[in-house]
């Protein structure tokens, strides 16, 4: 397939590694914002043939949908008019004592879609149904979504309504450099299709930190890791574009435009971290009518985390999950207690599947 | 989750069109890429295509990533 093939040339891929490791003197931490990335860094094992440390960050939207979004979605789509619609990689996210897939194993009416207009088609075609869309994902999935709202709204779908949980990459980073320490960031590239990487350059100017937009095959990590390095080594802290194919430094304005008419930026939790502001996006006030949380008065739910789980440190990138008792022994991809363990993009699950065993200590 | 695909736009449809992805086709809306026609190629995500990709810079790169010397595989030592 053009456009992938050729980014995952072994070669070029051996070029790299070399050129990494004559470049860098020092184990600088480099940390990726995007669980897509750290799937890919893991699954090739990149992080172990380079001598830089890859600290994998809060990437994974799924991961970090707070516990009493997920609590909401589990009691709207316990209703009988509900059809609750999603992403596949929400179901087996835990809330507090059950998942979306054992809600639909007891009867509730869950759907897994592709695009969010499958859920607007659906309410369209079920009148006497009311269709949830649960809204979830970082700046590359909010124009998806806003697409969603604004033709249910034009179509007058007013049985078509959205439960949002969605998260804006910049604020994070920036929490994440008032309370960790890491060296530079590779910047994920679909974010920034959608969003440019204006915003990061105040970010790379504040916190003395090169930031390098970064694409998603194996060559595009190597690569983006080695601009990185190169900056490091020559004492620059500057936003590069590793992506250049598909990323332009304004980004996708059209796309923009849809997110800035449906949404608001606010504050937002993100589970396992904490509250951040200005980090998330809610309906905006004129389109309130399709939103779930009010329709369905969801708003007060009361929430409880699995006690041995550590995700909160792993989405923070200060502890691995080599470093959870739990790991791959009580939470596992079929039986996960905590997020990072169900999608595939999370860290837990990406190690996992890498077969990335935890040494017990003596 | 950020998932994005790229395939080449086969038919255009208004805001919607068809993708081929390896011989998968699949409709996407094209809303977010106005300017993109049958032959481009685009990134799909959800169902969206968010990005058109740009011929030259991809080459570029290549360019870029060719010019890194060879020399015997050391990756094992």
């Amino acid at each position: 397939m053009r456009y992938l093939d050729e980014y995952r040339n072994p070669e070029l891929a051996r070029r790299l590694v070399r050129e990494i490791r004559a470049t860098a003197t020092r184990p600088w931490s480099i940390m990726e914002v995007c669980g897509g990335q750290t799937h890919t860094i893991v699954r090739q094992g990149i992080d172990e043939l380079i001598p830089v440390r890859m600290v994998h960050g809060p990437g994974c939207p799924v991961c970090v949908t707070p516990l009493a979004t997920i609590d909401r979605a589990l009691a709207i789509a316990a209703r009988p008019e509900v059809i609750f619609t999603s992403f596949g990689d929400m179901l087996r996210v835990p809330g507090s004592g059950a998942d979306l897939l054992s809600a639909k194993a007891r009867g509730a009416d869950v759907r897994v879609v592709y695009s969010p207009l499958d859920a607007v088609r659906m309410a369209a075609a079920n009148p006497d149904r009311q269709v949830v869309f649960f809204a979830v994902g970082f700046e590359t999935t909010a124009p998806a979504n806003a697409m969603a709202v604004l033709r249910a709204d034009a179509e007058h779908l007013d049985n078509f309504s959205v439960l949002v949980s969605h998260v804006l990459v910049p604020p994070a980073m920036a929490a994440i450099m008032e309370s960790a320490s890491v060296d530079a960031f590779l910047a994920a590239g679909h974010v920034c299709a959608v969003m440019g990487w204006t915003e990061y350059e105040p970010l790379a100017a504040r916190y003395r930190v090169p930031i390098v937009v970064t694409g998603f095959e194996p060559l595009d990590l190597l690569e983006g890791i080695l601009m990185a390095v190169r900056q490091l080594e020559e004492g620059r802290f500057t936003v590069e574009n590793q992506y250049a194919r598909a990323v332009r430094r304004t980004g996708n304005t059209f796309a923009q435009d849809a997110v800035r008419r449906v949404f608001r930026v606010s504050d937002q939790t993100w589970r396992g971290i904490g509250e951040i502001p200005a980090s998330g996006l809610v309906l905006a006030p004129q389109y309130a009518r399709h939103d779930a949380t009010l329709r369905f008065g969801v708003g007060d739910v009361s929430t409880s985390e699995h006690p041995e789980c550590i995700a909160g440190e792993i989405l923070r990138g200060t502890r691995t999950p080599l470093d959870c008792a739990a790991y791959g022994t009580l939470c596992t991809p079929r039986r996960p207690l905590g997020a990072p363990m169900v999608s595939a993009e999370g860290t837990c699950a990406a190690f996992h599947n890498a077969g990335r065993i935890r040494q017990e200590t003596p | 989750m950020c998932l994005g695909v790229p395939g080449r736009i086969v038919a255009r449809d208004g805001e919607m069109g068809t993708v081929d992805f390896d011989g998968l086709r699949r409709e996407a809306c094209l809303s977010y890429t106005p300017e993109a026609g049958p032959g481009d190629y685009v990134i799909v995500h959800v169902g969206f295509a968010i990005s058109v990709l740009d011929e030259d810079e991809a080459l570029r790169t290549l360019a870029v990533l060719r010019a890194i010397p060879g020399g015997l595989d050391e990756i094992s030592r």
